[in-house]
């Protein structure tokens, strides 16, 4: 007996042709001089998947269809000396047709056999994606009506190096070990028929009349040749915490700031707000005080209202949901809109509203100012934040224009939008 | 080759996510890969692992995602998935599939406002029931919730070891208010993180993949082991990864599963007793802030009130019903309507004095908590 096998009898009925798939396999594996331990088996769910306890390779026995997902992840982690080899019945193979492409697109270094009897034989031999026109199954007893897929054209298609399919009859485990052979993915289609539901239904079908007559013929697709995809022991890399994106701020100035303040930034996506509020929340961090920096957006990217809640506080900050805003800056009309229910419940505290818009009704002090006149749409929620850290002293100004200007988007702001905030500038 | 950086965790003030925290903290403990498949609010971490984890692939979907980590997990690695309910839905029958197969890997469950697909921008504690049911059977994966940004660093090691070290999938889960939000925050305070070391099977003995160790823990091998044949399977299987229908050594292995998890995962909890305290606030996870804010606010006003913030949520500690047993009137909070750990905990009729506060759409606010604590 093989060293491949642990025991002389394949757990299949009489005359199925996975007997004849397992048969090869082992052959093109002794033939190619593997050792066992080198091999890994991956099965599907299916009749062929109960093989595992025959073979004395490596194996793994997953899920429906997820085979060649689970084998690429294998074949991922192994050392490049592995074998992987997936069998997968056609059920399987359409249910996990995207893994198929994928681990073809992705030139996986891994052997797909497909066990393509063109039926589910483990329920009871219902109709499979690959299914040929005509074939008469459990469920379709007239013969099935639609076009099965061409698995190897699809995988051809999708970048596979190596896609032969092929008649499961007699010896072919020459095909099996040039496959087995391919650095990369390669996949192997055997039709074959199922005994006990694909003969019972079709009882005067032959394999080789079948194949030619719904256009299942032998053949083989090469592409490409590429280097197969596998994880690589990749040098350490920086530390989150050092990295050149991200930075420390030190305590350079101080604040006025007795306890804690809650301020709304509106504004539109696409337009820096949350970028704004990131430079007034690190200049806060510089005059020595705690900040949460909340974000809230629409799914949409670069449209719709873009508000972004900052807490500044003396103390640690726990809760950074903030209810009623102490203060409020609105700069366009989606931070007004999405911000509008806020401003009506504010029983005091301050509004700063650019001037284009309709002031809401409130009990907030309402200031008008001219955002997006002065600043533009691209700067205005920048400039917005500037004119009420330079009216309400929360913070020295200095600590915010000392942000903007050490930040990466410094080169995009304008000096003559911060000149007028410098110290002993007269606006 | 040692890919942990041998410099310490930081220095300084910096505004941060807890994003970022999360990740540095996972490659530290040495998680080596990270599976990447976009979802909002979870996209966050996987572009920080990019640029950190020793390892990244971009997954066309969240099966595919877990059935990668699951052959790159029986391969040796340690890999990390961030995701949100939708992402984790796909994924369910794959993490039944890990579980059985004994495999590690750490699952980041960022919430985020549903049913469905929801507000994906907006911020929940929505998915605890799902988690907590996940398996069928209705067996326990471990799950640990992040309480503060402090969680964010300590809590990934957490689950990643116990994933080791009991041989399991575990989910980390939080928010997207604790992943998102950016703060204020001491990188100084960051403690030491361990590298997990990976004990291996080193016997001459044949290797039996789940023959299990007086912890009810199979010792591991990585599949394609030059010198152990391993075998692995997602069916009801012996002790040497056969499949078998129902024999009483399947049954045995089966029964194993959770009682493994049960023994052996780590309880973790905040727990704040104020004397004469008559009432119990119990929490997890981004409502924990809240409630801490709402502790203090009722403090200032000479009002004693307890507080239980609890990090291990699956399996459910004793210790909470032993906890809460003390209190004659215990007020839960979470950011969601149906009051999912309360209902994880006593079903869905609460004991008499057991309130619940929580809603959608918005964080449970401090305020809400003291109402009710004062009702």
């Amino acid at each position: 007996m093989s060293e491949f096998l642990t025991g002389p009898d394949f757990p299949y009925c009489k005359g199925c042709g996975h007997h004849l798939i397992a048969r090869n396999t082992v052959r093109a594996l002794e033939a190619l001089g593997r050792d066992p331990l080198d091999v890994i088996l991956v099965t599907d769910i299916g009749c062929h998947g109960i093989v595992d306890r025959n073979f004395a390779t490596h194996t793994i026995h997953g899920l429906h269809g997820r085979s060649v997902a689970l084998g690429s992840g294998i074949a991922m982690g192994v050392p490049k000396d592995k074998q992987v080899v997936v069998f997968v019945g056609d059920g399987g193979a359409t249910i996990g047709l995207q893994h198929l492409l994928e681990a073809a697109r992705l030139n996986v270094d891994l052997t797909v056999v497909v066990h393509n009897n063109f039926v589910y034989g483990m329920t009871g031999g219902q109709p499979s994606g690959l299914t040929p026109c005509g074939f008469r199954t459990v469920i379709t007893r007239e013969g099935s009506p639609y076009p099965h897929h061409d698995l190897c054209r699809l995988a051809h298609d999708a970048g596979a190096p190596y896609a032969r399919r092929l008649l499961g009859l007699g010896d072919f485990s020459k095909d099996l070990q040039e496959a087995f052979q391919i650095e990369g993915f390669a996949l192997v289609e055997v039709l074959e028929l199922c005994t006990s539901y694909g003969l019972k239904m079709n009882p005067e079908l032959r394999l080789r009349e079948l194949a030619e007559a719904v256009d299942y013929e032998p053949e083989l697709w090469t592409g490409d040749q590429r280097p197969a995809l596998r994880l690589e022991q990749e040098p350490p890399r920086s530390s989150l915490l050092s990295e050149g994106k991200f930075s420390t701020t030190e305590v350079r100035f101080a604040s006025s700031l007795e306890i804690c303040l809650s301020l709304v930034l509106g504004g539109s996506a696409g337009e820096g707000a949350q970028r704004a509020a990131e430079l007034l929340a690190q200049a806060a961090i510089a005059s020595g005080l705690h900040v949460t920096k909340k974000g809230s957006y629409p799914v949409t990217v670069g449209v719709g209202f873009s508000t972004a809640e900052l807490i500044i506080s003396r103390q640690p900050i726990l809760f950074h949901g903030i209810t009623h805003p102490d203060a409020v800056v609105i700069t366009s009309e989606d931070g007004l809109a999405h911000n509008q229910a806020r401003i009506r419940a504010m029983d005091g505290g301050t509004v700063w509203l650019d001037q284009r818009l309709e002031p809401p009704e409130t009990k907030a002090d309402v200031r008008v100012r001219d955002f997006r006149g002065r600043a533009g749409s691209r700067n205005a929620a920048l400039y917005s934040l500037l004119t009420f850290v330079h009216e309400t002293g929360v913070i020295p100004t200095r600590a915010l224009l000392s942000a903007i200007r050490t930040s990466s988007i410094a080169e995009y702001v304008p000096d003559a939008l911060l000149e007028p905030f410098e110290e002993g500038h007269d606006r | 080759m040692e890919t942990r950086l041998h410099d310490c965790p930081g220095r300084g003030l910096a505004l941060l996510d807890g994003s970022r925290l999360i990740v540095e903290s996972c490659a530290r403990a040495g998680a080596d890969t990270y599976i990447g498949y976009p979802i909002t609010p979870a996209s966050l971490i996987y572009s920080y692992a990019s640029r950190r984890f020793p390892n990244v692939l971009p997954a066309p979907d969240e099966i595919t995602a877990l059935q990668w980590m699951a052959g790159l997990s029986a391969s040796g690695k340690l890999p990390v998935t961030a995701t949100s309910f939708p992402g984790l839905a796909l994924m369910v029958e794959s993490i039944n599939m890990a579980y059985m197969m004994e495999l590690p890997m750490l699952i980041v469950l960022v919430q985020r406002l549903g049913p469905s697909t929801g507000t994906a921008t907006a911020g929940a504690q929505d998915d605890l029931r799902f988690v907590h049911g996940m398996l069928s059977g209705g067996y326990p994966v471990p799950t640990f919730c992040i309480a503060d940004v402090d969680d964010c660093w300590i809590l990934p090691p957490v689950a990643l070891r116990t994933a080791v070290e009991v041989r399991t999938p575990v989910v980390l889960l939080t928010s997207k208010e604790m992943v998102m939000t950016e703060r204020s925050f001491d990188l100084s305070t960051l403690g030491d993180v361990e590298p997990i070391t990976r004990r291996l099977y080193v016997d001459d003995a044949p290797y039996q993949a789940y023959a299990a160790d007086s912890h009810g823990v199979p010792s591991f091998l990585p599949i394609g082991d030059g010198r152990h044949q391993v075998r692995i399977t997602a069916s009801t299987h012996d002790q040497h990864g056969i499949l078998r229908h129902s024999t009483p050594e399947a049954l045995d292995n089966t029964r194993r599963l959770p009682a493994k998890v049960t023994v052996n995962t780590p309880v973790l909890y905040y727990l704040e007793e104020r004397e004469g305290a008559e009432t119990l606030i119990v929490t997890y996870g981004i409502t924990a802030g809240a409630a801490r804010e709402a502790v203090k606010a009722l403090y200032a006003r000479g009002e004693a009130v307890s507080l239980l913030v609890a990090r291990t949520l699956v399996p459910i500690p004793r210790a909470y019903y032993e906890i809460i047993d003390h209190y004659p009137r215990v007020v839960f909070a979470e950011e969601n309507l149906q009051g999912q750990f309360s209902s994880m905990l006593f079903g869905d009729r609460r004991p008499d004095k057991v309130r619940f506060v929580g809603d959608v759409g918005h964080m449970v606010r401090p305020e809400e908590i003291v109402r009710e604590v004062c009702a």
